[in-house]
């Protein structure tokens, strides 16, 4: 059987990929949403992972919600950036500086 | 090597690999495709952790909705893709050291005997997953449950409020306007007498 370890450093490894991807693809917004996605999912694994072992539903229950929350995040990023594209005519990161941050 | 352990090795090794291609894949197209791969392997693990409901879930919303949803936003927009690439070396450092530095840590962290846990005993076979969670999730967090309905809302109602816009020179029509017209507004009845000289 495996061990509860090999699922918490798989999940692990999905998150500090993700990280990287956000910085390796500093200029795309598309990749660094996707990024994001991405580290959603390697920690509802560990949630997955947890309530398996613990047989406690309450954290399939955690990852249900997340899940909604990450769809909703999903759908208005995606519309914010159809409307950067549509104002800029780009979505590199670099251009969008109206703010001078 | 039991089934068990050629199952998890094999996925987990199959996701990793897709997640890595993800980041760094030049088409934005194909790293929305690799990372439909990995939600896709991540559900088989899920289901191999006994979470079916959750696994077919991610598999419908995530691969069904949101990744067709990425995959339609990239084909729609036209992007540069030599643009996007520069700066992709120099940052490779950067992000290998945080990156690596992080999953050290975090192994280091995961990997210690505070985490070991027996395997649970197997459910039996007629258990349903989808029953046990809804039964929790329509009486202890019904009202979470509810939140996340509203949620939904709020992203439909913004998703919409954000990319709709009024372009000048459509000829749409103004639903107000049509009922408020009535019959004398457009036709008018002549009188006339009947011309008898015929």
């Amino acid at each position: 059987m495996i061990d509860l370890n090999h699922y918490l450093v798989l999940g692990a490894i999905l998150f500090s990929l993700s990280v990287a991807g956000i910085f390796l693809n500093r200029k795309n917004l598309i990749i660094i949403l996707m990024s994001i996605e991405l580290m959603l999912l390697a920690v509802n694994m560990n949630f997955i992972a947890f309530s398996h072992f613990l047989q406690d539903l309450s954290g399939q229950v955690f990852v249900f919600f997340i899940l909604t929350v990450a769809a909703a995040e999903a759908a208005i990023g995606l519309a914010i950036l159809v409307l950067v594209f549509r104002n800029r005519r780009s979505i590199n990161v670099r251009d969008i500086d109206e703010l001078k941050g | 090597m039991t089934f068990d352990q050629f199952i998890f090795y094999f996925f987990s090794t199959v996701m990793v690999a897709s997640a890595i291609r993800m980041i760094t894949v030049k088409n934005p197209v194909h790293a929305a495709l690799h990372l439909v791969l990995t939600f896709f392997t991540s559900a088989i693990l899920w289901v191999s952790l006994e979470a079916e409901f959750l696994g077919i879930v991610l598999v419908l919303v995530y691969v069904g909705a949101v990744m067709v949803l990425f995959i339609f936003v990239v084909m729609m927009l036209d992007i540069n893709l030599v643009k996007m690439r520069e700066g992709f070396i120099s940052f490779l450092p950067t992000g290998i050291l945080v990156a690596s530095v992080m999953l050290v840590e975090l192994v280091l962290v995961v990997s210690s005997r505070f985490f070991y846990m027996p395997n649970p005993v197997p459910r039996p076979a007629d258990y349903s997953n989808t029953e046990a969670l809804g039964k929790v999730l329509y009486t202890d967090f019904v009202y979470p449950f509810e939140i996340a309905a509203l949620i939904l809302l709020v992203a439909i109602i913004a998703a919409i409020a954000l990319t709709m816009r009024r372009r000048p020179g459509t000829k749409h029509q103004n639903p107000a306007e049509q009922i408020k017209v009535r019959a004398e507004d457009r036709l008018r009845v002549v009188k006339m007498e009947v011309e008898k000289d015929l």
